[in-house]
């Protein structure tokens, strides 16, 4: 059938199949089931080839066939293509032969991965003719549909709770948006913003345009296919607030391996969760498959949800790949944080220490064995959660500018270093 | 003994378009039944085949989850406040 919708189909419910028009537009009216876009495969699948790609720009937006887009995307061009880091340092310390850290903490331009959904979301909004966007956050979506808002022009109402990291709270104002601050936590915020979504005419991202904005993440997972050398990863660890990101990255998967541009191997996804707040971790080790909502308690505020939307589907792609979910506390987090930092140089949000910690204990219980390799997505940057760690990374040591207090200060050590690497040189 | 329901855009259509309406009922089960009087149809639309509300709807008294509370049991009170609200995806 011709439209005019690109390589969309139709919006379907994920629960009973019913279709629904290419509108914003987010729930099923019959079961409250979630909508996802449907995609021509067909169709797809002679114009998005290896050769093709080859001569495309360097953004998540060389999988456009596959975003949900009926036009070429108008917000966001550069985002996403973020480095996959052969982490060698961090498999030795974790125990594995290779591993693989997918670094979106260096996602244009906010730092997360959310930038990815936010561009899709807000290209979409301007096909469908907003000139107003809003979302409910946790932080970096609400970072990210700020600055983009602000270079497309649009007007945004962004949502957070109120006792957010400082750095995302700053993060959002700087670009002019509207934010408003929540007395109460994330779920809270969703609960009033699915009420103002019904009231305003406005284009939330993570709402009424919900079916558009999740299949943004998926680009995640093709990145992670291109740079491994079209390979699928045996093992995949990301984290979970509502669940999405991680079924998003398991559809990545099949719809590369359907479309033929990769062996169809075998793969499994591992979600991870801080045990603060758990609810989609505790129901996979009880073997259920729906989740007891929770009231979050944990320094992971960007993956404090404790009414996860799309719990039970992360639950099942965990269970359908014969993956697992982990948590741990939030002094493993800080440890995954500084493991992360100490030996890849990367500087991660507490989510990113919730994904390094579950995956170190993952690799210990050997659940994930330590001859294969495995890749981690770590989700956004360190520089936004600093009051997690502040207090925890030690402080400078300071001295006058002597010589003298230097050499007290560091004295033998730093001359033995200095000794072994002039004998390295000669 | 009057409390207010808040209908959700998707269930508008069964209300007339109304946007609150208000019931009678003692607990949230009562609550469901009485609107399904008046509004043929709701009933399936909030709750499974074995009468448990659907894992995508999410209910609430004066912005408290009823899974916190005692989900169908809970009980009403004149000027309770009762928000009907799909699932929604992270931030």
């Amino acid at each position: 059938m011709e439209n005019n919708e690109g390589f969309m189909r139709a919006l379907k419910c994920r629960e009973c199949g019913r279709e629904y028009p290419l509108t914003a537009t987010h729930v099923c009216e019959f079961d409250f089931g979630p909508l996802e876009v449907v995609y021509d495969y067909d169709r797809i699948k002679t114009s998005l080839t290896r050769e093709a790609l080859q001569s495309r720009p360097k953004s998540m937006w060389r999988f456009r066939e596959l975003l949900p887009v009926a036009n070429d995307p108008t917000v966001g061009l550069q985002v996403g293509c973020t480095p996959l880091v052969k982490a060698d340092r961090l498999a030795k310390r974790l125990g594995i032969r290779e591993l693989w850290v997918k670094n979106d903490t260096v996602n244009y331009p906010t730092l997360s991965f959310k930038d990815r959904v936010v561009s899709v979301a807000l290209s979409r909004a301007k096909e469908l003719g907003f000139t107003t966007v809003a979302c409910a956050s946790t932080g970096n979506l609400a970072n990210s549909v700020a600055a983009n808002a602000a270079s497309a022009g649009l007007k945004a109402y962004v949502f957070i709770p109120s006792d957010l990291e400082q750095g995302k709270i700053i993060n959002s104002l700087i670009y002019g948006a509207n934010v408003i601050a929540i007395k109460g936590h994330y779920d809270e915020v969703n609960r009033l913003c699915a009420e103002i979504a019904g009231k305003f005419g406005w284009a939330f991202v993570n709402v009424n345009m919900r079916p558009y904005y999740a299949e943004g993440s998926k680009s995640m997972g093709y990145e992670i296919i291109e740079q491994l050398g079209w390979k699928v990863p045996k093992h995949t660890v990301v984290c979970m607030a509502s669940g999405s990101l991680l079924t998003k990255i398991q559809k990545s998967y099949q719809e590369f391996i359907k479309l033929g541009l990769v062996a169809d191997t075998e793969y499994r996804i591992y979600g991870a969760q801080a045990t603060g707040c758990s609810p989609i971790s505790t129901a996979q080790k009880a073997g259920l498959d729906f989740f007891k909502p929770v009231k979050p308690n944990t320094i992971a505020k960007s993956l404090a949800i404790g009414t996860p939307a799309d719990g039970f589907y992360a639950l099942r792609a965990m269970k359908e790949t014969s993956g697992c979910a982990e948590d741990v506390t939030d002094d493993e987090i800080r440890e995954g944080i500084r493991l992360l930092a100490e030996s890849e140089g990367i500087f991660a949000e507490t989510a990113g220490g919730v994904t390094v910690g579950v995956a170190k204990k993952l690799i210990a219980s050997g659940k994930i064995s330590s001859n294969d390799s495995a890749v981690l997505c770590v989700t956004g940057n360190g520089l936004k959660t600093m009051d997690a760690i502040n207090g925890s990374v030690g402080h400078p040591r300071e001295i006058k500018p002597s010589l003298r207090e230097f050499e007290a200060l560091v004295g033998n050590e730093g001359k033995l270093a200095g000794q072994k690497d002039r004998e390295a040189v000669n | 003994m009057m409390k207010k329901v808040r209908i959700p855009t998707p269930l508008r259509k069964l209300t007339n378009n109304e946007e609150v309406v208000e019931v009678n009922a003692a607990t949230i089960g009562e609550a469901i039944t009485e609107l399904q009087s008046r509004y043929p149809g709701i009933k399936e639309r909030l709750v499974d085949d074995q009468g448990e509300v659907r894992r995508f709807v999410n209910v609430y008294v004066n912005e408290e989850d009823i899974r916190f509370l005692q989900n169908q049991q809970t009980p009403l009170k004149e000027g309770d406040e009762i928000s009907i609200i799909p699932a929604i995806a992270g931030g």
